[in-house]
């Protein structure tokens, strides 16, 4: 399961725990992810503005 | 008017907001600590309805209902006039500290229960004493432009998507004037597309007031829904469920208004409508100013670039920016939406108004005064080239022939 962090406010997309409230539920894979999924906090950041973290 | 041009010039060469460190003086820190008190204007202005409706009751003079109106449109203009230019920022050391002190969040609590109570006394007021239809017109308005205030402080709350007590009193504070649809709208709609033809609440270059809203309006609301509509159907609910958020809203909205009207009569149908279609004129006014005619570029693959600073006309005028909880530092709000307002910094280059909101409110409720200010800017932030401006399709070929040339912008 990886981590992917979105470069404007921080956020964290775990793809153990996916974005609930966004309706994609946990274990949701990143590739998964509609290319126009945007950072579910700010949402001024978009799927591929976001940066894997490397474990 | 030059140093505002001049501004946004430069703001071209220099569009990335994080490029900016700004030096941040002794003084400067010391008076942003001191504004954490003269944030509690906030919970402050909406007893301005309050105490000049029990003025009103008491004397029987319905004039003192006007109050708001002569607030926003004279007395913080001129305060804004009289006050000047604040460039403050705080420091890395003073934002964390800032960024921490819950004390910021309490005040919009609080604001929250002030503006409810402003608006359910008015509509005691206007109903319980014998007043003119103008005065009762006069405490409308005034309950519209504070209805106006709780949509600019449930623009902040509404941003704090992750602290679910904000998110609520967001709700709240848009119940108000019945626009709960907007923290949806706004943060998944009009961040993602502003300063596009696409959005719905972004101005178009030699678009007036009054056309503007009668697309924004509608068109907010649609993609609100729509918006709302897809998070519910990828959560396997019908978009008619009590988990969508602008339904939730909504019911805040038509119960209070059903018992204001049960209690106060039938007089509540015109104060409630005018008090609500004032409050979302406010919201238009803004819209309109924050944006007007700026327009993304594309990428090589048609993607729009992110938003930048040059995206957003600024203001640095004190007295508005603490009313407004530091709203007119847009360009910084834009690059970061979640930033809570006693943290928005200003930046030198960005595209600047010449005076506070409320009085660009003003200006632009009379487009020949508003094109007449704020076209040539607009043209200066282009460098003469219009095909870089959000114009709107209907005046096109009229602007172009009247501003495009981008080659005498160069030489000049």
């Amino acid at each position: 399961m990886n981590k992917y962090e979105c470069p404007d406010c921080g956020y964290i997309y775990d793809e153990t725990l996916g974005a609930e409230h966004e309706g994609y539920p946990a274990g949701t894979k990143f590739d998964d992810l509609p290319d126009d999924f945007p950072c579910p906090d700010c949402f001024v950041r978009e799927k591929p503005d976001f940066v894997e973290q490397s474990s | 008017m030059t140093e505002n041009i001049k501004k946004i010039q430069t703001g071209i060469q220099n569009s990335g907001v994080e490029d900016v460190t700004a030096d941040v003086l002794e003084e400067d820190s010391s008076w942003i600590k001191s504004k954490r008190y003269w944030y509690l204007t906030s919970m402050i202005l909406p007893g301005v309805p309050i105490l000049s409706a029990y003025i009103a009751s008491q004397t029987g003079n319905g004039l003192w209902l006007w109050s708001m109106f002569v607030v926003l449109y004279a007395i913080l203009p001129l305060l804004d006039h009289l006050s000047g230019l604040d460039a403050a920022n705080p420091s890395d050391e003073l934002m964390d500290e800032l960024g921490k002190d819950r004390y910021y969040v309490y005040i919009m609590y609080g604001a929250t229960v002030a503006h409810w109570v402003a608006l359910v006394y008015m509509a005691y007021v206007v109903s319980s004493f014998d007043f003119s239809w103008f005065s009762i017109l006069g405490g409308a308005l005034s309950a519209g432009i504070a209805n106006g205030l709780a949509l600019v402080a449930g623009h902040e709350l509404g941003h704090k998507v992750n602290d679910k007590a904000q998110v609520f009193c967001a709700k709240l504070m848009l119940a108000c004037s019945g626009y709960g649809h907007f923290f949806i709208e706004h943060n998944k709609g009009h961040h993602k597309d502003v300063a596009t033809p696409e959005d719905p609440a972004t101005s178009r270059f030699g678009e007036t007031i009054y056309k503007f809203v009668q697309r924004e309006i509608p068109g907010a609301f649609r993609r609100a829904w729509e918006l709302e509509s897809a998070r519910l159907h990828r959560l396997g609910k019908s978009e008619w469920s009590l988990s969508n958020e602008i339904i939730q809203p909504a019911l805040i909205t038509i119960t209070a208004y059903t018992l204001m009207l049960a209690y106060f009569g039938p007089v509540m149908i015109p104060f409630l409508a005018i008090a609500a279609g004032y409050g979302w004129w406010q919201l238009t006014c803004a819209n309109y100013v924050e944006h007007y005619g700026l327009m993304r570029e594309r990428d090589a693959n048609g993607r729009y670039e992110r938003c930048q600073a040059r995206h957003s006309w600024n203001s640095n005028h004190k007295v508005s920016n603490l009313v407004l909880l530091h709203l007119q530092r847009h360009s910084d709000h834009h690059a970061h939406p979640t930033r809570p307002y006693q943290l928005l910094r200003d930046y030198p280059e960005v595209p600047g108004l010449p005076s506070g909101y409320p009085w660009m409110f003003a200006v632009a409720m009379f487009p020949s005064a508003w094109f007449s200010v704020m076209n040539p800017m607009v043209v200066n932030w282009a460098e003469g080239d219009m095909t870089k401006v959000n114009i709107d399709p209907d005046v096109q070929d009229e602007v172009f022939k009247r501003y495009h040339n981008p080659k005498v912008a160069k030489a000049a």
